[in-house]
């Protein structure tokens, strides 16, 4: 896929007075892609998008859109759309209003303002509520007056504030396909930022992984869940069963035993063993890499979740396919393939 | 009801039987406001329709709109009006935007300034000014340091009396509109840059319409707060220049002249309310009891946005013109002006200290060497001492009638939902609305056919109508935060309804009632408008002895005696505010 880049971080650094909040940070963003940026709070995330948006002014670096220096535009001058996470609609107007908003900024002719507004209402199925106040209306179509009001100027690159983050489950979802719709559509660059990982490995091109202000991993959902770079990375994206020790002669010594590595792993020193829960199987006592004894099971509908307490206390997370398997306090025995293990550092 | 079938429903009706329903709580205070303002101020209202046998006459009203003085007066009162109050918005607002955007900590800490000046009454304020501002005073001086020919001839015009009632009336207009702006989500300014807008735009078409509400709210109180107002014009006003409070009190004290009286105050109070109506149909009333206003009628928002689309406009040619310099960052202007205009609203609050301790025999800013005679003066003078004890034991007296009276409607009112909750509000706010002076010749007039003039019962009586409001206000908004839960929870461990409120209820709300108490103190320590009609003369209260010595001589004693309040007025404003924020944090 022949890709351009659209707007670009270079040594983008941040700090407010002695706390560092951003170190060093580069950032390609591709045109046309739907990039998250995913991380615990605190990572640097929000920061990061404030000054793609222009609404905070980085200590270091530059920021580029289009090839363009754009480091000190100010922010109305911008062409980037931004959806905040309270959806931030101005009560004293009506949604039309609110829509229209920034075209009349654009001072834009009367009569292509109500056309505009109005394709955008009806796109996000608020026609009928034009005349309404932003008040009358519940969370999600609040969030969809949002996200009319910055699709309507067509701004090339969209940046997204955890806009799902105040609407239950199912809205939620259905928000999701209706952003990844959008998208499609309009082919707009879109940045979105959200601290929930399922909803970053749902919609996203790439996911940009955050952690105290770097970038631990951007990659594809794909490649992120697969093969994480890091145990940040693995614990922080699924579920990870991590077995610590040190890497010798082709081996990981633990105090559980000694474990095979997978191929390739040219590591020395301090490793950490990344096994996927579904990779681990419940086994013979002969075949087993490892003991434990059940200590939790959680039915969840589809499959069975059981937490194994180890010989020596480490956890381990098994998932089952089998609605029946196991019960608390049962002694089990655990292997998986070497080929699904990961080596990491420590 | 619908769903009598249902036994929640059925629940509720048996105990309704036996309990009394909870807006009767309102009912002592409702009373007490029937008996003390609405009803002599309509009898006072109806005798200016009568003749001297009590025959119906609109003879008075004739006389009135015939002489031209009391024509030109009405005028020149409504004129003072317009001119205090557009000001004090124009000054207000900035200030209030300024202290808006500030972080919480430094505006609490700001807002003392605001505060203290708030509660110092208008008395000692403008007392001060008529020193400070004396063609021997600080500021003539100081032109005359810097080369002016001539001293300061500035008393007695009608510059100063705007000068001086906006002084007043600033604090007021600033915590008015303060409230509103703080409440406006600080998202909003940022997400209207994104969308495009620039500074200019998104403060006139974001910021200032979200700000209308404490706009409008305090440019309604000021105006109707002026309207009554005698204070200023009366001690820096010229005589020609005279307004319809010193008219009502001319025609009062002097002439008792009382069918005059009457038609002057239906004339004040009609004023009053038509403008009171005409910001109910535009904004809403209910804004200014801090409620949601309802929205608009569309043709006046229609009107009021493309006004502020034009002011965006201006503003943005203005910030391109300027643009032309470089890049002049002129944040700066607003907190200089803002400091100033802090600085001249707390200026005649601190010169009392200094003109106390003064060694002059006259009073004079400032003084030429430090001394305590006139300390002693004071101290030593029976009629100086004799009014500060009487002041204070009726302030105490009221501000305790007042708290009882208003905890007891605001807990009804509290714990009644419905629509008929906010008349009865409404009408706890009267003494507010009506203006003082209206009231105060009302009470006087029924007081005289009680033989109550003259008497701390019925300085008392009229002091707890005029501190009613701040004192129900304060309260209500306790219990409309306080948590009912807390009750309930109560309840289910076994605690009576009696128990309940003394052991719950009672010490939750603690702070919020000694706040009240003290500002009900406060308010009836230096009120002078009651004390100047009801005390007749004979029982003088703090105020109005310094209101007679300001007419007749002015010596430094009265600033001994504005020390003594200011410093009462200070160290119960700090324990009110203390015991406020301590209830907050609960």
């Amino acid at each position: 896929m022949l890709s351009t880049i659209k707007l670009q971080a270079e040594q983008i650094g941040k700090t407010y007075g002695q706390t560092t909040v951003l170190q060093n940070l580069d950032l390609a963003v591709n045109s046309g892609e739907l990039l998250t940026l995913l991380g615990p709070s605190g990572s640097g995330k929000t920061t990061l998008l404030q000054i793609i948006s222009g609404l905070t002014d980085p200590t270091d670096g530059r920021l580029l859109i289009d090839g363009r220096d754009e480091t000190h535009t100010p922010v109305h001058q911008r062409d980037i759309g931004v959806v905040f996470q309270n959806y931030a609609l101005f009560p004293h107007l009506t949604l039309e209003e609110n829509v229209g908003f920034p075209l009349r900024m654009r001072r834009l002719p009367a009569a292509e303002i109500a056309r505009k507004v109005k394709e955008a209402l009806e796109m996000v199925e608020l026609g009928h509520a034009a005349k309404r106040f932003p008040r009358a209306l519940s969370g999600g179509q609040q969030q969809r007056v949002a996200l009319a009001r910055c699709l309507v100027y067509q701004p090339s690159v969209i940046l997204m504030d955890e806009p799902l983050g105040a609407l239950d489950r199912k809205l939620r979802e259905s928000m999701q396909m209706e952003i990844k719709r959008i998208h499609r559509e309009s082919g707009a660059t879109i940045i979105f930022v959200t601290h929930d990982q399922e909803e970053a490995l749902a919609l996203s091109d790439r996911i940009c992984l955050m952690n105290e202000g770097k970038i631990a991993q951007i990659d594809t959902p794909e490649n992120i869940y697969q093969q994480p770079q890091s145990t940040f990375v693995a614990e922080f994206i699924g579920l990870s069963n991590i077995l610590r020790g040190e890497v010798r002669n082709g081996t990981l010594v633990n105090p559980q035993g000694l474990f095979a590595l997978p191929a390739a792993s040219a590591l020395a020193g301090l490793g950490a063993l990344v096994i996927r829960p579904e990779h681990v199987r419940l086994c013979a006592a002969d075949d087993a890499l490892v003991h434990g004894k059940i200590s939790e099971r959680i039915y969840a509908g589809s499959e069975t979740r059981l937490v194994v307490t180890l010989d020596k206390g480490e956890r381990f997370i098994v998932r089952s396919s089998q609605a029946s398997v196991g019960a608390i306090g049962d002694t089990v025995s655990l292997n998986w393939d070497v080929a699904n293990a990961r080596l990491l550092t420590a | 009801m619908t769903e009598f079938a249902t036994s929640p429903a059925n629940k509720q009706r048996a105990r309704k039987t036996w309990r009394l329903h909870p807006l009767w709580l309102t009912a002592p205070g409702l009373l007490f406001l029937a008996v003390f303002l609405a009803w002599p101020t309509l009898k006072l209202m109806l005798l200016s329709f009568q003749d001297s046998d009590g025959h119906f006459s609109l003879d008075v009203w004739s006389q009135m709109f015939g002489a031209g003085i009391y024509v030109k007066v009405t005028l020149n009162t409504f004129v003072i009006a317009l001119q205090t109050t557009l000001a004090c918005l124009l000054i207000a607002y900035p200030v209030a935007y300024w202290l808006a955007q500030l972080s919480e900590n430094t505006r609490r800490r700001l807002m003392w300034l605001i505060l203290l000046p708030f509660w110092t009454s208008a008395l000692l304020k403008n007392f001060a000014w008529m020193v400070l501002l004396s063609r021997r005073g600080i500021l003539s001086e100081m032109l005359m340091g810097l080369g002016a020919d001539q001293p300061l001839n500035v008393l007695y015009t009608r510059g100063v009396v705007v000068f001086a009632m906006v002084h007043s009336m600033l604090p007021l207009a600033i915590i008015t509109m303060l409230p509103t702006m703080t409440s406006i989500d600080s998202r909003l300014m940022p997400a209207s840059h994104t969308l495009g807008a620039s500074r200019a735009q998104a403060f006139w078409r974001i910021f200032f319409p979200l700000s209308m509400p404490g706009l409008i709210a305090s440019c309604l109180l000021i105006f109707i707060g002026s309207l009554g107002f005698f204070i200023t014009p009366a001690l820096l006003g010229s005589p020609q220049d005279s307004v319809i409070g010193q008219l009502l009190i001319t025609q009062v004290q002097q002439l008792l002249n009382w069918r005059l009286a009457g038609a002057i105050a239906m004339l004040l109070l009609v004023v009053t309310l038509l403008v009171c109506i005409g910001y109910d149909k535009l904004f809403g009333m209910s804004s200014i009891a801090g409620g949601e206003g309802h929205a608009s009628s569309p043709r006046i928002r229609a009107v009021g946005y493309a006004l502020v689309a034009v002011m965006a406009r201006i503003s943005d040619i203005l910030a391109s013109l300027l643009s032309l310099f470089g890049k002049p960052r002129l944040g700066w202007l607003l907190t200089l002006f803002s400091v100033l205009v802090i600085a001249v609203l707390i200026l005649p609050v601190v010169s009392f200290l200094p003109m106390a301790f003064s060694s002059s025999s006259f009073l004079q800013f400032p003084p030429p060497g430090f001394s305590l005679r006139w300390m002693e003066t004071y101290l030593e003078s029976p009629i100086w001492t004799g009014a500060t004890a009487r002041s204070f034991g009726i302030a105490l007296v009221t501000g305790v009638l007042a708290v009882i009276i208003a905890t007891t409607a605001a807990f009804g009112l509290a714990r009644h939902q419905g629509k008929s909750g906010s008349v009865v509000v409404m009408t706890f706010l009267l003494p507010m609305i009506v203006p003082n002076i209206v009231t105060a010749v009302a009470l006087f007039y029924l007081f005289a056919t009680l033989g109550l003039v003259g008497s701390n019962l019925g300085i008392i009586l009229g002091h707890t109508v005029m501190a009613i409001p701040v004192v129900f206000i304060i309260i209500l908004t306790t219990f409309k935060n306080y948590d009912w839960r807390l009750d309930q929870a109560a309840g289910t461990l076994g605690a009576s309804r009696l128990r309940v409120i003394w052991d719950v209820t009672l010490p939750l709300i603690k702070g919020s009632m000694v706040a009240a108490f003290i500002f009900g103190f406060l308010n009836s320590f230096e009120e002078l408008t009651v004390a100047l009609f009801v005390g007749g003369g004979v029982k003088q209260t703090l105020p109005k002895q310094m209101w007679d010595d300001v007419l007749l001589s002015v010596t430094p004693t009265l600033a001994a005696a504005s020390v003594i309040i200011l410093t009462i007025v200070t160290l119960l404003f700090i324990v009110a505010e203390r015991s406020r924020r301590k209830a907050e944090a609960l």
